[in-house]
């Protein structure tokens, strides 16, 4: 079912230049109208994106040893103008710690750019996927969890964008 | 003859231990704690069982009689019951949210529902034939309950392995479950056979 609505929505979106105006107007599209009228949309929070979290994660250089890159940005909804300083919390099973133990968790601040980067241990599947969990909880703006999959278990890095709205 | 019977054996014995013994040389392992790899490998061994499910009642394994091999595949089906409630308890130790997430079918996971749907089917069918005599179920309307439970067990099941990331090395996985697939089909089509043979003729 959620499978099927994002298929139609990537296409929507990957056909979006094509179909000017008209024809998505009289199709289907509920979810791109407002988006178009109001500028870029807000992300919404991943399902099980929170699962394991812990509340205020320390700002740390890197987490553990190291090894493999979270990457990413973090706009605000509408305008779509980078957040700089925001605080992003990371965390995932990793070859140094599962997920709910506290050294598989660190934050890092975005530039003034909006970009973060965060070094981490080699992410390892857990539950059957190889995931990362990412979360905005600071407040100003609307709290974001997201649960992005690697392609590949043997992939060293992994990117999540955040579009935030205010609280 | 007896060269033949313990082909079959043989067979049976690398189906199931081939798998098993890869996921045990799988690299994750050193990452999970002794709880998540004892419910890993209570899932292998349950997806194990499966396999042997439709070839003991279907007669297929030389050696036991038929009584006695509805007799192991009663308590084999108990035994399926059992690794997967290690195998649930396990994860739900692992990770309590995300376990919860799977048994309320909200999982981001694709494979979660199925697992949890062939888990159910497995229970119903295990509480069923526990209480089959107390109930008076005759064969016929055992067989009505059963079939279709058991081809959702081996459907999701089946689907469930292999859409997870896991331990299992994909060949090995996707093998032992071709197998699953087949074995359920070859006993239902013989079955359906001897009806129809025993509808004729009646």
């Amino acid at each position: 079912m959620t499978l099927v609505v994002l298929n139609r929505r990537n296409l929507l979106i990957a056909g979006g230049t094509v179909l000017a105006s008209g024809v998505l107007a009289a199709g289907t599209s509920g979810l791109l109208l407002p988006a178009r009228a109001e500028g870029l949309a807000p992300t919404e929070s991943m399902t099980g994106g929170a699962n394991n979290y812990r509340k205020g994660a320390p700002i740390v250089e890197r987490i553990g040893k190291g090894g493999f890159v979270m990457s990413g940005t973090v706009r605000r909804a509408g305008d779509g103008a980078p957040l700089a300083g925001q605080r992003i919390q990371i965390w995932a099973h990793t070859v140094e710690g599962q997920e709910h133990e506290p050294q598989s968790h660190g934050a890092t601040l975005t530039d003034k750019d909006g970009a973060f980067r965060l070094e981490m241990p080699q992410i390892i599947p857990i539950f059957g996927q190889p995931h990362g969990h990412l979360a905005y909880d600071s407040g100003e703006f609307k709290t974001v969890f997201l649960r992005p999959i690697m392609r590949s278990a043997k992939d060293t890095s992994l990117e999540a964008h955040f579009v935030l709205q205010p609280a | 003859m007896k060269g033949s019977r313990s082909l079959i054996w043989a067979a049976l014995g690398l189906a199931l231990g081939v798998p098993i013994a890869l996921a045990a040389t799988s690299e994750q392992l050193a990452w999970r704690g002794p709880v998540y790899i004892l419910a890993g490998f209570a899932g292998i061994i349950a997806l194990g069982l499966v396999l042997v499910q439709p070839l003991l009642i279907g007669g297929y394994l030389p050696g036991p009689s038929a009584y006695r091999a509805r007799c192991a595949h009663y308590w084999i089906g108990g035994g399926l019951a059992l690794a997967v409630v290690i195998h649930v308890a396990g994860l739900w130790f692992t990770s309590p949210p995300d376990m919860i997430d799977a048994l309320t079918f909200s999982s981001p996971t694709p494979f979660s529902p199925f697992g949890v749907i062939a888990m159910w089917a497995i229970f119903a069918v295990a509480l069923l034939a526990g209480l089959r005599r107390r109930l008076g179920l005759r064969l016929r309307t055992w067989r009505i309950v059963h079939i279709p439970l058991a081809i959702v067990i081996v459907m999701c099941g089946v689907v469930h392995c292999l859409l997870i990331e896991g331990t299992m090395e994909t060949i090995s996985k996707a093998a032992l479950c071709a197998l699953v697939v087949a074995a359920t089909v070859k006993v239902m089509v013989d079955l359906w056979r001897k009806r129809a043979l025993r509808g004729e003729s009646a």
